[in-house]
């Protein structure tokens, strides 16, 4: 870990004024934000994460869950994951949420993480991980050593030839199924950006992930309000039962109606290089009767573009059964 | 109730009270509450911190070390590479002092393996000799790629280990075949506790806080490492977080600590992080077994061949003895096991909890499992039917053998009889279940051990061994087996060990700590009734002037001998009556382990049995229920013995499902050097339904109370047992470890 100078933001302006010194938004730059920890400490004592300056935003008054006026929720970005997941109206309302949270990392880890962080979680590639290896994402330009190498939980979906690190958040697989808002103040104001337009596919910059610009706060996240007759559901497979970031996950919100499938919303988590969502695999559940054939269709559609290597192909296969049991049991359930 | 004759003969030291109770470990509240000082948990005025520079190369020269940004950075005491370490010694083999990374560090420019140790800094906090340890600039030149690769060939022609009969002509007329070839990937050992050394030095002697499996091994290394008199070095380990093997024998850091330790005149601490854990401190070697076994129509073996491979590593001779229980499990006429090693660019391997029996019983409980399919047998019939009368490997007696209890037994209380053979026949709902079965075994054997013991008129008693408790309960057995001898309560027993200012005590490895106590244990405290038969002989008054042959101690009591011991006195009344502090009593025992002439073959045995839940739609198998019935001799304490058992198997199914270190193929690196990307078994992956059965069987040829030992047999077989029910539910038949997700996607489909 390289010395650095820690700051107490005394308000969310103060934050801002300080940050927005720095040239990117991006993680790894060398002012940044620190709130739960729980990913940026980690990547600080590997050198991965070397910021100059660490601004703690802790005590900003973003702690709260609060419903809006339209029935939706405004979560504050320092609410922490244990703390989301447990929410009553949450687990009433967005039961996926719920699940993805309370499936993953641990009960010490999800008491300290934070809502932003865990949407600006990194990834898990063992070669971003290590600075001795290639990694266009850590060092721009330096290659990338998984194309080659030990991929086996990294992405089949959205990779490019410089970068095919997963996103590891089980949260963002469930906000991105959600719709969810992000709700970002900056030096020019404050703006809302749709989940599915925060992230960024790595193409040839890998090291730029969100659109966040220097500055840039989430200061909270946004819920639609549930649909009542919605029902929703996080499936999240792994080798063992816990403490283990997804091979595979899904997130889905449908709506019911009549025994057939009004709407729905899938995003896929452990396959994609950030929270996967495919428009044409919600196109043909849209206004479908939900049973096998539709949804081995729908999967197909999902998983159409994938690009699996060696070490994932078995991903393929396993994000479709992923997929078909959470639309069997989510349509049954329901 | 006993009389005192009957007690006094040696069978009496099976049923001593105390011993076979089921008590909480006397350490636990010290454990719980923090106050166990572990290695690193010694902290002293003046103290620096080491933090080693590892190679990020596998195979290379080092051309140059730069070392001036990094001494420049604040809180850096000093550098030390190759050019002023100082002079390290090698052990000498003829002293038997055991290390496996035999190479001092820092010893030349060559590396060998990834995270070799180039460089070691010394700063005044951790933090700053961490920092400065990244800022030290190493060159490498003459580069090469790693040998890394995973599948294994023989670098020389295999030895043959043991032989008997004819196994190829027999295997060619067998009228049932099987011949497959399994595989074990490297384990990293991965106790809580990582690896740590502190090292003081007064200007004579070296005061060496560590966590090692072995105090005694690890003075005598040191010593000779460190050019100094076996009497200049203390080693200290009070507790161990757990080692697995990874802890038996000293790594080198701790002569890094010691060096700079000397050199700097201040007390030094130097943590192994868990990244370098990965590459320094040993782990078990990959393996790559091909069984063939022949059989009658009945089952009967004809013929069993081993030829197994394990890999090397260029620094270090260990070996991965996969045939160590193949020449005695069953009886066949023809059998030959052959050894080979491929060497590859990575650190040293060691032993690993149940060295060479896991591995090599995998494969063997694998292809048993695969010839009673292929002959359409009950795997449990299979067993009992390759009942060996003797050790076939020896032709010797077994001093104890009940696996075929453990197999009948076992089956009973599982409810084997209601398995449906076919493949994924059995059902719970929508999941399939399979059941899996494996026999298991473990050398039974005794190391050279001494104790002191002292019978104090306050009523205590005080045992001192240079052993360690390793976390399987050392301390409380020792208490337990001295309480029963001296006849007090486990509270009044005091153990004191892990120092090496002690009597030399057992390495806490191979299973065999608590059985090589038993005899020093009975001696000392013997030798100790002796004297205080003598003291009441002289004091004269309380047996009314009989003399010493007259008198006995029995159970901590003085007496006459023709009277029972409940007539006479306790040792406290007598040692108060004579105004005497203490009597101390004196154990030594040669071991049996490595004797060349035995009259019994002494293991231990066990059998497993497993359901695994297969949910075909998730590709995912969770092993559900286990009972494991244990053949160990007499159980000290049936608590602390569940727990070693159970342990064993938790992490067995880490060994079948999920523990493998990936080493990267073009830097040698080991890419998942972390406890979130290396998995191991979680909490809730423990089967909901857990039994362990012992038949507590005492074992006197091994020592007086019958015990043998507990710690690793509970690993052997286990992955085997999982593997043969994943089998049962699913129909694929993994042979490569771990059974992965991509394994069973790969042949089984979604219906």
């Amino acid at each position: 870990m390289q010395a650095f100078t820690y700051t107490r933001a005394k308000s969310i302006d103060h934050a801002i004024e300080t940050s927005a010194r720095a040239s990117t938004a991006q993680q790894g730059a060398e002012i940044r934000f620190v709130a739960g920890g729980t990913t940026l400490i980690d990547l600080m004592k590997l050198d991965v994460e070397r910021p100059v300056q660490v601004i703690d935003i802790n005590r900003l008054p973003l702690s709260t869950i609060e419903r809006d006026a339209d029935g939706g929720y405004r979560i504050g970005a320092l609410v922490r994951n244990a703390d989301l997941a447990n929410h009553p109206q949450i687990r009433q309302a967005y039961p996926v949420l719920s699940q993805a949270l309370l499936s993953g990392a641990s009960g010490q880890l999800r008491n300290m993480a934070t809502t932003s962080g865990n949407l600006l979680q990194r990834t898990r590639c063992v070669y971003f991980r290590d600075v001795h290896s290639a990694c266009n994402k850590r060092s721009p330009g330096s290659g990338c050593a998984a194309l080659e190498g030990y991929h086996r939980n990294l992405a089949i979906l959205g990779g490019s030839e410089h970068c095919i690190a997963t996103n590891p958040s089980d949260m963002n697989v469930a906000l991105m199924a959600l719709g969810a808002t992000v709700a970002i103040q900056g030096p020019k104001g404050k703006r809302d950006v749709p989940l599915a337009d925060f992230f960024l596919l790595p193409g040839d910059t890998p090291q730029r992930e969100t659109v966040m610009e220097p500055g840039d706060l989430i200061t909270h996240v946004r819920l639609a309000r549930a649909q009542p007759q919605a029902k929703s559901l996080y499936l999240k497979l792994r080798d063992r039962a816990s403490y283990e970031f997804a091979l595979a996950s899904v997130a889905i919100v449908v709506g019911l109606e009549g025994g057939r499938i009004r709407d729905a919303a899938i995003a896929m988590g452990g396959v994609g290089t950030r929270p996967w969502r495919s428009a044409a695999a919600e196109q043909v559940l849209r206004d479908s009767a939900p049973g096998p054939a539709v949804f081995q269709k729908a999967a197909q559609a999902f998983l159409a573009d994938a690009k699996p290597h060696p070490g994932n192909q078995f991903k393929l296969e396993l994000a479709r059964r992923c997929l078909l049991k959470a639309l069997g049991d989510v349509t049954t359930t329901a | 109730m006993m009389g005192w004759a009957e007690m006094n003969e040696a069978s009496s030291y099976v049923d001593l009270p105390v011993v076979g109770k089921p008590l909480r470990r006397i350490d636990g509240p010290l454990k719980v509450s923090g106050s166990a000082r572990y290695a690193s948990d010694f902290s002293f005025p003046e103290m620096v911190y080491a933090v080693p520079v590892c190679a990020t190369v596998a195979r290379a020269h080092i051309a140059a070390i730069d070392t001036a940004a990094a001494e420049a950075m604040a809180g850096v005491r000093k550098i030390y590479t190759r050019q002023n370490i100082g002079k390290f010694y090698r052990v000498s083999k003829a002293s038997k002092a055991k290390i496996d990374e035999a190479r001092p560090p820092l010893d030349d420019d060559e590396v060998r393996y990834y995270g070799q140790y180039v460089a070691l800094v010394i700063a005044d906090t951790f933090e700053q000799a961490t920092a400065a340890a990244r800022a030290v600039q190493v060159r490498y030149t003459n580069v090469q790629a790693p040998l890394v690769s995973a599948r294994l060939d023989s670098d020389k022609p295999p030895e043959t280990e043991t032989e008997r009969g004819d196994p190829d002509a027999s295997y060619e007329k067998a009228a049932v075949k099987v011949d497959h070839t399994y595989s074990t990937p490297v384990e990293t050992h991965n106790p809580i506790e990582l690896h740590a050394s502190v090292a003081l030095w007064d200007g004579t002697r070296f005061t060496l806080y560590e966590t090692t499996q072995a105090v005694m091994n690890f003075r005598a290394v040191m010593a000779q490492m460190l050019g100094v008199p076996t009497d200049s070095v203390r080693v200290i380990t009070e507790y161990l977080g757990s080692g697995f093997g990874g802890k038996l024998w000293p790594w080198t850091q701790a002569l890094l600590a010691a060096a700079a330790a000397r050199d700097l005149k201040r007390p030094v601490k130097l943590v192994v992080d868990r990244q370098m854990m990965f590459h320094n401190v040993g782990h078990r070697p990959s393996t790559q077994q091909r069984i063939r076994l022949g059989a009658d129509a009945s089952g009967k073996l004809t013929s069993l061949r081993q030829d197994y491979l394990y890999q090397r590593a260029s620094l270090a001779e260990y070996k991965e003895d996969c045939g160590e229980a193949t020449g005695f499990m069953y009886s066949t006429p023809d059998l030959r096991v052959t050894s080979a090693y491929a060497e590859r660019s990575v650190g040293p391997a060691t032993s690993m909890r149940g060295p060479g029996a896991v591995p090599g019983l995998y494969a063997l409980e694998s292809a048993m499992d695969e010839l009673a399919v292929a002959l359409n047998m009950d795997p449990i019939a299979l067993r009992l039917h390759n009942e060996p009368q003797i050790d076939e490997k020896e032709n010797i007696p077994f001093s104890s053998r009940h696996l075929k209890e453990c197999l009948t037994r076992g089956a009973e209380v599982f409810g084997w009889s209601r398995r449906q053979a076919k493949v994924g026949s059995m059902r719970d709902g929508d999941a399939i279940l399979g059941w899996g079965v494996a026999a298991c075994s473990w050398i039974a054997e005794r190391f050279a051990a001494e104790v002191a013991v002292t019978l104090q008129a306050d009523g205590s008693v005080r045992v001192a061994s240079a052993t360690q408790d390793i976390g399987t309960g050392t301390y409380t057995v020792i208490a337990q087996m001295a309480a029963g001898l001296a006849g007090v309560d486990v509270e009044k027993v005091k153990v004191v060990i892990g120092d090496s200012s002690l009597p030399p005590g057992p390495w806490s490895g191979g299973s065999m700590a608590t059985g090589s106590m038993v005899p020093v244990l009975i001696q000392a405290i013997e030798q100790a009734g002796g004297q205080l038969v003598q003291i009441a002989a002289e004091e004269g008054k309380r047996f009314n002037g009989a003399k010493a042959d007259q008198l006995a101690f029995t159970r901590g009591r003085i007496h006459r001998r023709d009277q029972d011991p409940s007539s006479g006195v306790s040792f406290s009344e007598l040692l108060q009556e004579a105004k005497t502090g203490h009597v101390e009593g004196h154990g030594k025992a040669e071991g049996t382990f490595g004797q060349k002439k035995k009259t019994h073959s002494t293991h231990s045995f066990g059998a497993h049995f497993v359901e695994v839940k297969w949910q075909p739609e998730l590709a995912r198998l969770r092993v559900q229920r286990v009972l494991t019935v244990i053949d160990a001799g007499r159980i000290v304490n049936p608590l602390t013995g569940q727990n070693q058992i159970e342990g064993a198997v938790v992490m067995g199914i880490g060994m079948a499902m999920f523990e493998e270190t990936h080493y990267e193929p073009r830097t040698g690196m080991a890419v998942n050097s972390n406890l979130a990307d290396y998995i191991m078994t979680s909490h809730a992956d423990m089967p909901p339904d857990m039994q362990v059965i012992f038949l507590d069987y005492p074992d006197t040829k091994v020592n007086a109370m019958g015990v043998r030992g507990i710690g690793e047999i509970g690993l052997a077989g286990i992955a085997a047992a999982i593997a043969n029910a994943a089998y049962h539910a699913t129909g694929v038949r993994v042979r490569d470890l771990p059974i992965r997700i991509e394994d069973l996607l790969s042949e089984s489909r979604n219906g």
